[in-house]
């Protein structure tokens, strides 16, 4: 054992056999040790980041294919019929296809690229780094958490290439529908996949979770105190105590589903008749005493929280390079993480604002409605300490700045709307129309695809040694956030006008009739975005082999311990001993220094932080 | 290594344990799913309780012994009686398989009183809620194996006490969450 333990004793106790095994296996490694099986968290994390951007375009593509029907009911494209086949047959999308598409596209992108490719990603690369440990606490669960989530996508991929498709009932699996396979091509087969996929993702997200739980609280660094941690890694923290907590409520619901798919139980089903295809009249199943309302008390457990598995994150990542890139200490840092802590506390409690029309007793709804808007408290801090963090600050316009930057818009934006729909009352309005599409895209999923994109760019030089191309960084910046607000925007007034989601062709309701050349422009934004990812992903692979070497190990003049890794680390990061701590991460131009490091000692004159 | 270093050692949790009590947060959250869904399906309509068979009873005694002899494996690891502690832990490994046996035994009589599958009363949740509760055993039972085989094939000496630890704590886990899981289902089944 080296010196650099001795010194550091904690690293010891926690280190002591991985550090070694590595030092005596360094030249050992093979591709597929160094690349495939890797136990090195860094490289996890890019397996991570490369899979989501992968399922980013999927997920991306489907929505285009679903704008193309809604902004042109009418017209048909041959080419969707020569690649898709009997879906698209005539070039017009078929209702089946199209429920397969908006289905997959939420679940694509809700767990796969904005879960799994978010805070996989950025838990995986991060937390080790700024808190000066070698690795996570399990190297090899953490190994195993990709190769779960690795195996969902394959059981999820080939879904999509089954005779019957994927699954098609929303991403949300409401039974009756998704419990009958008679219901519609898509409760078949897809549907138990879809089952089994998620179940693997459970597995792969609560392997995860437990490791960056255990890492942050046991594997910080010397003199790096819960409170001298970077807002990322609190953001990381809380999310994996929300995933902890509430995946395996959503596994039990699946597994009940799953009973009563294949093995007749009735805990969803009751009361089912349905008219036989073949026009033998009505059919009525034997199933008895189910509840649905059951089985969406049991999704929405998760499914609220998740909502904040994915957002947290990407409050983390802006806080930190909002700091880092105004030259600014974070204002509030106390608040940020009591508000992070707020919203983690009231995830868990306002799950039933999702159900406040599916039957849920009135009473128990206002409650849930006087939580939900609790909410707005801890997001009115959070918003108000970024605003600060930026007011008068000194600031670079990295791609990364502007992606943070727009997060926060968006974050406004979005949450503005949340306030009607928290309203049960307004809600039996506003329900299940375009407005609630509207409201969720702009908080939730383009907000933190933004805080995705801003964490890409500002990381990128420690993932991979090099730059991105800036001036398509801009481009895309530019691109995404005007598109995103021409896409989302309109949908307001759609909602409002009762414009329902999730329908095939509105075309023979003449009160929508007047919203039939913003649909189409909506569509026309659309493929404009999604072509500028595009964009964004050549960047991205290019800029891994081509992109402009980093000569400096820390190109942002950033505080955060990560940066003080060789730029290209090893496995085990720091080449020395590990860095001690000795205060927190957001000295930003204190005592006429643009920053100071968290490395640096606290001077004599120097008020403590 | 200083003592000081060796004392911060001891203060300090191992992060492989505090990894298992974190999964065991993740379980409870699981089966607490699973019992809610119980309680607020048994206040419904066409709901059926059931009568608990005997065998569940005896089942009952064998984890508990089991955790028992999982302790004593702990204790004597420690201690370096390597003997004495694989044959405890072939000991709980054949008291975990009995278990599981049990509890099918237990399913079959269930069975065979015509608690099929069909409906969604109190039998029906017994079947998911042990039966996942089984495969969680079963989990167990198959770790249990690889730390027997290694206390075997033992090139490379023992010293470590955290897997055991862990693997006990797990075991004791399996052993209350069954406890509850037979009172609730005694209490409100």
């Amino acid at each position: 054992m080296s010196d650099a333990m001795h010194i550091h004793p904690e690293v010891v106790t926690t280190h002591d056999v991985h550090h070694d095994e590595h030092h005596v296996h360094h030249h050992k490694e093979t591709f597929i040790s160094k690349y495939i099986f890797s136990m090195d968290h860094k490289t996890i994390g890019k397996q991570f980041l490369i899979t989501g951007i992968i399922w980013a375009i999927i997920g991306g593509l489907f929505s285009v294919l679903f704008r193309l029907q809604l902004g042109y009911p009418d017209t048909h494209f041959p080419i969707l019929e020569t690649v898709f086949g009997k879906w698209a047959e005539g070039g017009q999308i078929k209702p089946e296809f199209y429920y397969a598409l908006i289905t997959m596209h939420g679940t694509v992108l809700v767990f796969f690229v904005l879960t799994a490719g978010l805070s996989g990603t950025f838990a995986n690369i991060l937390i080790p780094l700024q808190l000066g440990a070698r690795d996570m606490a399990s190297p090899f669960l953490n190994m195993l958490s990709y190769w779960f989530f690795f195996m969902a996508s394959i059981v999820m991929i080939s879904s999509l290439f089954i005779s019957t498709g994927p699954a098609a009932g929303g991403w949300t699996v409401y039974p009756p529908l998704s419990a009958l396979g008679q219901a519609s091509e898509g409760s078949k087969l897809g549907m138990d996949l879809w089952i089994v996929s998620m179940a693997l993702f459970v597995v792969s997200s609560l392997l995860g979770g437990l490791n960056y739980i255990s890492t942050i609280l046991n594997l910080r660094t010397k003199g790096m105190s819960m409170t001298r941690m970077p807002l990322t890694i609190w953001a990381m923290f809380f999310t994996a105590i929300l995933g902890v907590l509430s995946f395996p409520v959503l596994l039990s619901g699946l597994i009940l589903l799953l009973f009563d798919r294949n093995l007749g139980t009735s805990f969803y089903l009751s009361d089912i008749v349905f008219a036989d295809p073949n026009g033998a009249g009505m059919i009525i199943l034997p199933n008895e005493g189910g509840s649905a309302i059951l089985f969406q008390h049991l999704f929405w457990f998760l499914g609220h929280p998740e909502v904040y598995i994915i957002l947290l994150p990407a409050m983390g990542m802006v806080s930190e390079i909002l700091s880092v890139n105004s030259r600014k200490p974070i204002f509030g840092y106390m608040a940020m993480l009591g508000s992070l802590f707020a919203i983690a506390i009231l995830a868990f409690l306002v799950w039933a604002h999702h159900m406040f029309v599916t039957g849920l007793n009135p009473f128990l709804g206002s409650i849930f409605v006087l939580l939900t808007l609790l909410i707005a408290v801890p997001s009115a801090i959070k918003v108000f300490n970024w605003l600060t963090t930026l007011w008068r600050g000194n600031i670079r316009f990295t791609p990364a700045t502007l992606f943070a930057i727009g997060f926060v818009s968006l974050f406004i934006s979005g949450g503005l709307t949340g306030i009607f729909l928290g309203n049960s009352t307004i809600d039996i309005h506003l329900h299940d129309t375009m407005f609630v599409v509207a409201h969720f895209h702009i908080v939730m999923g383009v907000a933190s695809m933004f805080g995705m994109f801003a964490g890409i760019y500002h990381w990128f030089p420690k993932m991979f040694g090099r730059y991105m191309n800036s001036t398509l960084g801009y481009i895309h910046f530019w691109v995404t956030i005007v598109g995103s607000y021409l896409i989302f925007w309109p949908m307001h007034y759609e909602g409002l006008a009762g414009m329902p989601r999730r329908y095939l062709d509105k075309s023979s309701w003449v009160s929508f009739t007047q919203f039939g050349e913003l649909d189409k422009m909506i569509t026309i934004v659309s493929i404009i975005v999604f072509a500028v990812q595009l964009m964004f992903v050549f960047n991205f692979f290019y800029s891994i082999f081509k992109g402009r070497k980093v000569t400096t190990p820390n190109p942002w003049g950033s505080n955060t311990l990560e940066w003080t890794t060789p730029i290209r680390p090893g496995h085990g990061n720091w080449e020395g001993e590990i860095p001690e701590v000795h205060r927190w991460p957001y000295d930003y131009a204190k005592d006429g220094r643009e920053f100071i490091p968290q490395t640096e000692p606290v001077g004599e004159n120097e008020s403590k932080h | 290594m200083s003592t000081v270093s060796i004392e911060r050692q001891r203060k300090k949790i191992h992060p492989h344990k505090f990894t298992m009590w974190v999964a065991i947060g993740s379980m409870v959250m699981m089966f607490a799913g699973l019992t809610s869904a119980f309680i607020v399906k048994s206040n419904q309509a066409g709901w059926k309780t059931i009568n608990i068979p005997g065998v569940f009873w005896i089942s009952t005694a064998v984890i508990i012994a089991s955790s028992i002899t999982v302790q004593m494996a702990l204790r004597s690891f420690k201690q370096r009686e390597m003997n004495q502690y694989r044959f405890l832990t072939g000991l709980t490994l054949v008291l975990g398989a009995a278990f599981v046996v049990l509890q099918w035994i237990g399913f079959q009589q269930l069975w065979e009183q015509k608690i099929t599958f069909r409906g969604s009363g109190a039998g029906q949740f017994l079947y998911v809620i042990f039966g996942l509760h089984a495969v969680h055993v079963l989990g167990g039972i198959i770790a249990l194996i690889i730390m027997f085989i290694k206390a075997f094939a033992g090139k490379v000496k023992l010293y470590s006490s955290v897997p055991v630890e862990v693997m006990a704590t797990y075991w004791h886990f399996v052993d209350i969450l069954w406890l509850y899981l037979l009172i609730f289902f005694l209490i409100i089944g």
